[in-house]
């Protein structure tokens, strides 16, 4: 049976999936853009992977649109003039989704959506601008059916971050993913807390350590996909990643692996970015004549490739003979050390190379802590972080976080998932959030063991839709098989619950 | 001050254990540090091996599947916190309401784990056991906690004269106060202990604004009892602070006492109507859990 024949007979793809998978398939029947054998034989050995970009880029990975720009002169190609009000600030945002292009084919950026949104909605009396807010989160749930779908809000309160929250908590909807941009001094408590209480009861939003990503970045950052860091009017042309375990396994000791095997992996993954950054830019027609680029929404100077990185844990622990992961990576000091010895070698390797074109950032690229994919399994966990199962206490958890996350400006962060209590102390979270941010965290992720809507391993399914799909019925949402198979083969939703001990009743 | 230091590094604690991060023992994140040991010893106690002191009887150690426990060349029984894997074999053979499992720590050893916690928690909670058993240790411990620019709260049975501690409460936040029973007669039976301190304290701490919340638990099928003490306590604390209504789980308390309070977790409703009946009577701050 061919594979396009396999595609169209799967009772479980909707059509716009299967629309979408023919599209992959015939992209795969180009060769014309080629890599070096030692390239080819390290992606066959699984030590590199580039997350089934596709062999023919015809748009960047992530595209970041400068939504501001867009409510301030609208678009020619679209045919939208700058909205006047809030309806037609949502009708052309919804309009404007529909053709930003990416990766998956859905706009992993919507924006900052309270402050784009708020002086149209404080115009409008508050119940109305929250039937409006509601219909236009139904419309990005059911038309952007993708979880890497993303919106950011804060640091300020606003009448629209709160209304989104509580429409967030109302509604239960995996899309779009969500995150606060925390900052001590502009983000309130209260309406920090209003976050976690949200977070409890709908796994989102994360908490995004603003003043890093600012030193990164500038102001004009974007959280998008899991939790890409970007800038906003740019996006990421690709993210491959190293996968470190297998990077090891030629390794005869830490040195060696040191000092051979991961330089020659990251020159092949460098090998790989290049090629295929020049490709996007010098033959595809993104960057000549899509709307995006003409009407300055994006530009191509503001885009930098994403150099991703998963399986620390397990990489380490291989490099000094752990095969107890409980005694291992996380845990163990020499362990963890060696993680941060690999870290800066590849930070250092990656920022001596000049990369061709991302020019906003000094011709570099920047490090990915990427979040893993189904395949994964238990080989490699997600970019740095402790595997799943054996996580030590959240304290320690964090510490070892805190030690890592710096590395990382275009994305990386933790999942922490709270036992029921929580939910009538949400307060007890808040200072864990406060604390790790300022200690050096870069985005904090929670949700309440029980809920429906969980976050797998950056991305947001519901149980639900799990659930439907393994009965071998469709789910509209195209993340959810991929939920699917990180909850089998890789115990995603087994992490370690922080609960609470029986202390009291003495 | 040189006497209290020298304190800190000579006296030890028993400490049954530490958890980093609690959302049960007090307002926000909190540190909460378990003492050995209790004057107490009350029926629905849900962790009893925390009551006495291990008397290195030994009946533990040959039991233990970990290999964690033995004996020291004193004859004293030893716990390798390393090779223990929680199975909580030793606590549930020990005849004496006691554990292996506690380390004798200093107020040093637990300013450390506190200070690694401090980034991430509003203060510490000091618990037990009775934590007041360790009144002194705790003051060295709180003055220390409080330049830190955390909080200190201690959660206690009531059964330590507060008023003559005043150094204690200077540096804590306040008391959260189990109060079990008003009546004489019925305490004597419920916590072997007739409770005048426990009463007394209820009134001293809740003039000197010392009184953080107020514990009962509420047993099923007991309407006499409950009713007098949730009316004794509500009457008493008016809207000074908390009083939380705790449904009694029979969930960890000892055989024998099952056998006397029931099998049966005293249901949310019949809980609620003290709860209702404490803010009727001015503890507007009444609440179950």
């Amino acid at each position: 049976m061919s594979d396009a024949l396999n595609i169209i007979q799967d009772p479980t793809l909707t059509y716009k999936q299967e629309l979408l998978a023919l599209a992959r398939l015939g992209e795969s029947t180009d060769d014309s853009l080629r890599y070096s054998d030692e390239y080819y034989e390290a992606k066959r050995k699984g030590a590199l992977c580039d997350l089934n970009e596709g062999v023919m880029p015809y748009r960047p990975r992530y595209i970041c649109p400068d939504y501001e720009l867009l409510f301030k002169k609208g678009c020619e190609f679209l045919q939208l003039d700058p909205p006047k009000d809030l309806l037609e600030a949502v009708n052309v945002l919804e309009i404007f989704y529909c053709h930003v292009p990416s990766i998956t084919s859905f706009p992993v950026y919507l924006g900052d959506l309270d402050k784009l949104l708020e002086p149209f909605v404080i115009k409008e009396d508050r119940a109305y601008a929250k039937k409006v807010l509601g219909l236009f989160l139904r419309n990005i749930d059911r038309v952007q059916t993708d979880s890497f779908v993303h919106a950011d809000i804060g640091p300020e309160d606003s009448v629209t971050g709160r209304i989104l929250l509580e429409l967030t908590e109302e509604m239960q909807l995996a899309v779009p993913n969500l995150t606060l941009r925390y900052d001590p001094e502009r983000t309130s408590d209260d309406f920090a807390l209003a976050c976690v209480k949200c977070m409890l009861k709908t796994a989102k939003p994360s908490f995004a350590n603003h003043r890093m990503f600012v030193s990164e970045w500038g102001e004009k950052y974007a959280i998008a996909s899991c939790y890409n860091g970007l800038s906003i009017g740019g996006g990421g042309f690709t993210l491959p990643r190293l996968r470190l375990y297998e990077c090891a396994l030629d390794a005869k000791s830490p040195d060696d692996f040191i000092e051979r095997e991961l330089p020659r992996h990251i020159d092949l993954q460098l090998e790989y970015m290049d090629k295929r950054v020049k490709f996007i830019v010098e033959q595809s027609s993104f960057f000549k004549t899509n709307f995006l680029v003409t009407e300055g929404f994006v530009k191509q100077e503001n885009f930098t490739g994403m150099f991703g990185v998963v399986g620390l844990a397990e990489c380490c622990n291989y490099l000094l003979g752990i095969e107890d992961k409980k005694k291992g990576f996380g845990m163990n000091r020499e362990a963890t050390e060696l993680g941060i010895r690999i870290m800066k070698e590849i930070d250092r390797r990656v920022s001596e190379h000049e990369a061709p074109y991302c020019d906003a950032y000094g011709h570099r690229y920047r490090l990915h802590a990427q979040v893993g994919i189904d395949s994964d399994g238990m080989d490699d966990s997600p970019g740095t972080r402790i595997p799943i199962g054996v996580e030590p206490t959240m304290l320690e958890q964090l510490e070892v976080n805190e030690k890592f996350h710096p590395f990382f400006p275009t994305g990386t962060g933790d999942i922490f998932k709270f036992e029921e209590t929580y939910i009538k102390t949400p307060e007890a979270i808040l200072p864990i959030i406060k604390g790790s941010l300022a200690n050096g965290l870069r985005y904090f992720s929670g949700y309440l063991e029980n809920n429906d809507v969980v976050r797998v391993t950056g991305y947001l399914v519901k149980k639900s839709e799990i659930e439907k799909l393994r009965a071998k019925k469709q789910s509209l949402n195209n993340v959810t098989v991929f939920g699917m198979g990180a909850q089998d083969g890789g115990h995603a939703l087994d992490r370690r619950v922080q609960h609470h001990e029986e202390s009291s009743g003495k | 001050m040189p006497s209290t230091g020298a304190y800190s590094i000579m006296k030890k604690a028993p400490v049954n254990k530490i958890i980093q991060f609690s959302n049960v023992d007090g307002p926000g994140n909190r540190t909460a540090i378990f003492f050995q040991g209790c004057p107490f010893n009350c029926m629905f106690c849900h962790n009893p091996e925390t009551i006495h002191m291990c008397s290195s009887c030994g009946l533990c150690v040959s039991k233990c599947p970990a290999g964690a426990l033995a004996f020291d060349e004193g004859g004293k029984v030893v716990w390798d916190s390393g090779k223990c894997v929680q199975c909580d074999t030793c606590i549930k053979l020990c005849p004496h309401d006691a554990s292996p499992r506690v380390t004798w720590m200093s107020v040093e050893e637990v300013l450390q784990q506190i200070r690694r916690c401090a980034p991430y928690i509003d203060g510490i909670t000091c618990s037990g056991g009775e934590c007041t058993l360790r009144s002194e240790f705790m003051t060295e411990l709180f003055r220390e906690v409080v330049r830190l620019g955390k909080t200190c709260l201690i959660d206690s049975n009531g059964s330590y004269d507060f008023e003559k501690d005043p150094a204690l409460l200077e540096f804590s936040q306040g008391v959260m106060l189990d109060v079990k029973a008003a009546e004489r007669s019925w305490s004597e039976k419920l916590i072997s202990d007739p409770g005048d301190m426990v009463l007394k304290n209820l009134d001293y701490l809740k003039n000197i604004g010392k009184l953080y919340e107020v514990r009962t638990v509420i047993l099923p099928g007991r309407d006499t009892e409950n009713e007098n003490t949730v009316r004794y306590v509500a009457e008493h604390i008016g809207d000074a602070c908390f009083y939380k209504i705790i449904r009694y789980r029979p969930f960890g308390v000892r055989e024998r006492f099952l056998k006397i309070l029931g099998e049966e977790e005293t249901d949310e409703a019949y809980a609620g109507r003290y709860a209702s009946l404490a803010r009727e009577l001015g503890a507007s701050k009444a609440y179950v859990v």
